[in-house]
């Protein structure tokens, strides 16, 4: 397997960023299908280290969705196993930030509510929720100032564009420290300027939090940008056909997206997609 | 001259209030035009002015009976209330509820409760309590159908967000469940109001002893079409009334809803 070059990688080989956060173990998924069982997912292996963000593109029904909802735990693998920590998941894992393409914000807060959100369910801030408020709310307004949503935090989620919302989606997703963020499909209903935009903000979210990122799109720039490796899926049933680790200094600027390097990359992941 | 800004008035709060009240009016108007242009008799159409002096000869009658209609129709509303929230709850958390119950539910609506009324006065007599219950059995059921569709329209991807934040059932209802399910509530009050009020004079022009439905039953009967007309108005005042109420009530608790 290939191994990435991070910045922040040390050369010991047993330095807790060597050890993987998430490992793969042979994981496969198969629905009921007109009496048969059809597999979806044929077998799964990798692990992720800590810090790590990772990318799984694919064609469409290739089942990526399906490995968030398994490493979230909220579907655990039903064939194989996926380890956090060396523990198998096998319920959802409380310290993990979602993001979908949906912004889901609930419509009767305001962004600064919404966003602190998980403080109110997740420990150790839950038991706290009271007595440290005030420092509750300056952590939100900082993530919220990262993402240039500081003069919105009275607004509803009526009063905010549709790349405001997913903004402040992401700042929920990552508020109570996670380990770990999944990003299904997350800017897929936006336009091609603000997608762009939201890459710079969740990458300087991102580098703020340090945890592991997983993200599935069908946007290949996306994954390039964002990720320090990308994973590509083959068509049903699905397995990893190919592995990219991006090289790219961070932070990352949109204008390396012109960069030789970058569009070296896109056309080598271009060229492992195949259709169903 | 000023000029009179039409665009900007039809836009302004106060067209919602001005344009019905002249309609209303104008309506009175025509009404009085007719009846005096037709010779129509007071028995057959009495005119708005023969109405308001009925409304007036009568006042302490209509009182005693509007309120009697009024209290009927709060605590038939309240029970729905009760009983439709916690139904809708029921339906809406639980699957088994939901196929047992819910079908049962439709069926017991589609009979028209007038048809029950006489059934409620062998039951009861003809007093304030068929009133109240057919209040309660026209109201409940829109109360119960929207509380468990609220409760079955939280998004999917939100419930996930609430799980892997490791939530429990009771923080998930407390932080989702009832505020998305609250304006289904209010939705559905509105409409429970009216309907109770309406199962109300049902019953009270079928079998009661007092009532606005009971005083138009007996004006009729006393060819007193005047404070028959007289009653109507003040039911169709108190219609309005109690959905503005309910719309006011509305606006204040779910400000957010847009």
């Amino acid at each position: 397997m290939v191994q990435p070059a991070l910045d922040s990688m040390s050369s010991d080989p047993r330095s807790p960023e060597n050890t993987p956060l998430l490992e793969f173990d042979q994981v496969g998924l198969e629905y009921p299908f007109e009496g048969s069982m059809r597999r979806i997912i044929q077998e799964v292996n990798l692990s992720i280290r800590p810090g790590e963000f990772v990318s799984f593109v694919g064609p469409s029904g290739c089942g990526k969705t399906s490995i968030l909802r398994m490493v979230s735990g909220l579907n655990p693998a039903p064939i194989g196993e996926i380890r956090y920590r060396g523990q198998r998941i096998k319920k959802p894992l409380n310290n993990v930030g979602i993001a979908f393409q949906n912004p889901v914000l609930l419509p009767w807060r305001n962004t600064l509510n919404n966003v602190m959100l998980p403080l109110e369910i997740v420990q150790p801030y839950k038991k706290d929720f009271g007595a440290k408020k005030g420092e509750y709310i300056r952590m939100a307004q900082d993530l919220l100032s990262t993402v240039r949503l500081q003069d919105f935090q009275k607004q509803y989620p009526w009063q905010l564009s549709g790349g405001m919302r997913q903004r402040a989606s992401l700042c929920r997703a990552l508020i109570h420290q996670p380990e770990i963020l999944l990003l299904d499909e997350p800017f897929g209903a936006l336009d091609a300027f603000t997608r762009e935009e939201m890459w710079t903000m969740l990458q300087a979210l991102w580098m703020r939090v340090k945890c592991v990122g997983i993200l599935i799109t069908h946007d290949l720039r996306e994954a390039v940008f964002l990720s320090d490796r990308v994973y590509v899926m083959s068509p049903r049933p699905s397995t990893i056909i190919y592995e990219e680790v991006i090289n790219l200094p961070r932070p990352r600027s949109l204008e390396m997206e012109l960069s030789d390097e970058f569009n070296h990359y896109f056309s080598n992941i271009r060229r492992h997609i195949h259709h169903n | 001259m000023s000029s009179f800004n039409l665009d900007k008035f039809l836009k302004s709060k106060s067209a919602g209030f001005v344009l019905p009240l002249i309609a209303t009016i104008v309506l009175f108007v025509v009404w009085e035009l007719v009846v005096i242009i037709f010779k129509i008799p007071a028995f057959n159409l009495p005119a708005p002015t023969n109405i308001a002096s009925a409304m007036f000869t009568f006042a302490p009658q209509l009182l005693a009976n509007s309120l009697r209609t009024l209290w009927t129709t709060m605590l038939g509303f309240v029970l729905a209330v009760v009983v439709g929230v916690i139904l809708g709850f029921m339906i809406g958390y639980s699957r088994v509820a939901y196929l047992t119950m819910y079908p049962l539910l439709v069926a017991f609506n589609t009979i028209p409760k007038a048809a029950i009324v006489p059934l409620l006065a062998i039951w009861f007599g003809a007093n304030a309590i068929p009133a109240t219950v057919t209040a309660f059995l026209l109201a409940f059921f829109p109360i119960a159908v929207n509380v468990a569709l609220g409760l079955d329209t939280v998004e999917p991807e939100m419930k996930d967000v609430l799980r892997s934040l490791g939530a429990s059932q009771v923080e998930t209802f407390q932080k989702v469940g009832w505020p998305h399910t609250l304006p289904y509530i209010f939705a559905s009050l509105k409409i429970a109001a009216s309907f109770a009020f309406i199962g109300a004079v049902i019953s009270e022009s079928v079998a009661s002893n007092a009532g606005l439905g009971y005083l138009i039953v007996q004006a009729t009967a006393d060819f007193n079409v005047p404070l028959a007309f007289a009653a109507l108005i003040v039911l169709a005042i108190m219609g309005v009334l109690l959905y503005t109420f309910f719309v006011y009530v509305e606006q204040q608790v779910i400000y957010w809803a847009r």
